[in-house]
């Protein structure tokens, strides 16, 4: 990251900064670390916190009662043998890739933008992870039998994992996608954890944070250290994201239902995944920085570049959209035409043409610099992005599999309670973590941002430095 | 020649600088007059520092190659001894030994391992975690994770001299100089 200290262009030539004006490094450090270490706890903060746990406690009453009865409660059943197990799994999965999107992707490509909304990001990647492996999870019924078929472990039963399934590649890529996420996030957490340790004035507060940051001394050996370390794992996680959602698209392309069985799939769903994403991180960022006047530190420039994103992916789903239709005439065959056909005026018709208004009409008022400077109507607009991506799964999913290739066996296929309470209780997980992560966490990375100020800036002079110098 | 008798529970001389510039030119400066062991602490990562005072740069990324290709051979391996030795399944007179399927999962662990190895290594390598250091026990050094920037000549270095490296370190545009404790 030694790009911080040589940027091509400076912050603050730009008309519309990536950090506002009359910033220094102590303001920048005040603003993030005084939310973890004030003493009072707002009445939004705890009202935020009450609607998480509720939604949290609605989840285990989901859990617990599915584990008591068995997966029957829930509305699947033959042919829709998977419904909101799967779509809220895709669903979750594809929010958490706008994060690792702006922690790796745009470091590689050197956007000095993603510093300060790197940390939340990465952070609702991380808990999006977790509400989606809820799922499949739960959906193998009994998940403390189901470690010998997806872990290769070695077990009394000399069994072992089918190597061959895409159900198994899953595994392999949501749980490595997991772990380095999780390293990632606290490996960029360690620098503003000694920040903390070293602000705080509770010595509760400091002992937690000292233990965290592990004695971190910022020396110029920890850093060069700590920056290829950042390097090279920003390297390994856009692979690594980029082959998670394409993996997950496995789950359906490498079946022969017609409607999953398509080509362009891996890079639908990856499209897919960031657009929501950036919905996701949009949605979350709009709140978050008005609450704790944070304007300064995500600006309108970030709002406005997350909106460019979300148009261009959403353009290439649009794009998607249209490409599967072609194949399913093209292909010529009758089951494939009778699928689009069923996908389009058949009952679960109205989703279908309700994502395609939002995701391929919709979405283009995001051209415009009004709308994009917008809060409120971006705002709005994030959560229904969010709302037609969880519908594009229903209808990939459910309208693919409720007309099967024998007439006698369609059906129709309507979620239970179960499944809706299990839905909101993973949105309550979701907005418990995320609040407990705004208030114990600083939520920017400090030491990232501070590296955008002028002063931040140096000059080596030719002949010092090694061979490491000035590139 | 004996001069450095004074540096009895002495770790070494602290200089506070207030910008990323005035502690690169100090660095310099005190490489050139032939001090070594020295270290800057610095709130933001500035690359340019190690190159100038340890002028080596770390093995992390050859260890993480390493790891990386033990990641994919643990993938493929295991996949292959699981499908073909352990576990035979005829599946439709599919030959046991399908290397493509198996590319997924040999992947994945490559990333996993090499992630692994780039976080732990750099942890590890770093001498984390580390309770104690002596720079901890200036005060001032509180700063130096928010708004200062610090250089210490350690009392081990051959030219140090309590005396005149603090005057050396004045010279420097130091706002402060302060005795470290061991």
């Amino acid at each position: 990251m030694a790009q911080h200290v040589h940027a091509q262009s400076s912050a603050a030539t730009l008309d519309n900064p990536v950090l506002g004006a009359g910033q220094d490094y102590e303001t920048i450090t005040e603003a993030v670390a005084q939310i973890p270490l004030s003493k009072r706890y707002s009445f939004g903060w705890v009202v935020g916190l009450l609607i998480g746990l509720a939604g949290l406690s609605a989840l285990q009453l989901a859990i617990g009662y599915l584990l008591l009865k068995g997966i029957y409660i829930w509305g699947n059943n033959i042919p829709v043998g998977w419904a909101f197990d799967i779509i809220n799994f895709v669903w979750w999965i594809g929010i958490g890739h706008a994060g690792t999107l702006i922690s790796a992707i745009l470091l590689l490509f050197k956007q000095q933008w993603r510093m300060s909304i790197s940390r939340f990001a990465e952070a609702m990647t991380i808990f999006a992870v977790a509400c989606a492996a809820l799922f499949p999870l739960l959906h193998t019924g009994r998940p403390w039998l189901a470690a010998y078929w997806l872990f290769p472990y070695p077990n009394t039963m000399g069994l072992w994992p089918q190597f061959r399934s895409p159900l198994i590649w899953d595994v392999f890529a949501v749980s490595t996608y997991a772990t380095v996420s999780v390293v990632f996030w606290i490996v960029g957490l360690i620098p503003d954890l000694a920040t903390m340790r070293d602000r705080a004035t509770s010595n509760v507060k400091r002992m937690v944070f000292g233990t965290l940051a592990l004695g971190w001394r910022g020396s110029a050996r920890h850093w060069h250290r700590y920056e290829v370390a950042s390097l090279i794992l920003a390297g390994l996680s856009t692979p690594l994201v980029l082959s998670v959602h394409s993996v997950v698209s496995f789950d359906f392309a490498v079946s022969v239902i017609p409607g999953w069985h398509a080509t362009i799939f891996p890079p639908y769903f990856v499209a897919g995944a960031i657009y929501s994403g950036f919905g996701m991180v949009l949605t979350l960022a709009i709140p978050i920085r008005s609450a704790y006047r944070l304007e300064h530190l995500i600006t309108m420039r970030h709002i406005d570049n997350m909106a460019k994103v979300m148009l261009a992916t959403g353009l290439i789903v649009a794009y998607g959209y249209g490409m599967e239709a072609f194949f399913g005439w093209y292909s010529a065959n009758p089951y494939e035409r009778f699928m689009l056909w069923n996908r389009m005026t058949g009952p679960y018709g109205w989703a279908y043409w309700l994502l395609i208004f939002i995701n391929a009409v919709l979405i283009h008022v995001l051209w415009f610099k009004s709308v994009r400077q917008n809060l409120k109507l971006i705002f709005v607009l994030s959560l229904i992005v969010n709302l037609a991506m969880w519908l594009e799964r229903f209808v990939i999913i459910v309208t693919s599999l409720h007309r099967d290739f024998v007439p006698s066996s369609w059906d129709m296929y309507s979620p239970t309670r179960w499944d809706f309470m299990m839905f909101f209780g993973t949105i309550g997980l979701f907005v418990t973590l995320f609040f407990l992560f705004m208030r114990f966490v600083p939520m920017i990375s400090m030491f990232e941002v501070r590296t955008l100020l002028p002063e931040a800036k140096v000059h080596v002079p030719h002949g010092h430095g090694g061979h490491g110098a000035g590139h | 020649m004996q001069v450095n008798t004074d540096k009895t529970g002495l770790y070494g001389l602290m200089a506070e600088f207030d910008s990323a510039q005035g502690i690169v030119d100090a660095s310099i400066k005190a490489v050139a007059a032939g001090y070594s062991k020295m270290e800057a602490y610095t709130p933001i990562p500035i690359e340019e520092l190690n190159d100038i005072i340890h002028k080596k740069r770390t093995i992390l990324p050859k260890l993480v190659l390493f790891m990386a290709f033990s990641g994919m051979a643990t993938g493929f391996t295991l996949q292959y001894w699981a499908s073909t030795i352990a576990y035979p399944m005829n599946v439709g007179g599919r030959p046991l030994a399908t290397w493509p399927s198996f590319v997924i999962p040999s992947y994945e662990l490559t990333i996993l391992f090499s992630a692994l190895t780039a976080a732990i290594g750099m942890i590890a390598l770093n001498g984390l975690p580390q309770p104690y250091h002596p720079v901890f026990n200036v005060e001032r050094f509180s700063l130096a994770s928010s708004d200062k920037f610090f250089l210490v000549i350690e009392a081990e270095d051959a030219h140090f001299a309590k005396e005149q490296t603090g005057t050396f370190l004045q010279g420097l545009g130091a706002k402060g100089v302060y005795d470290v404790a061991e």
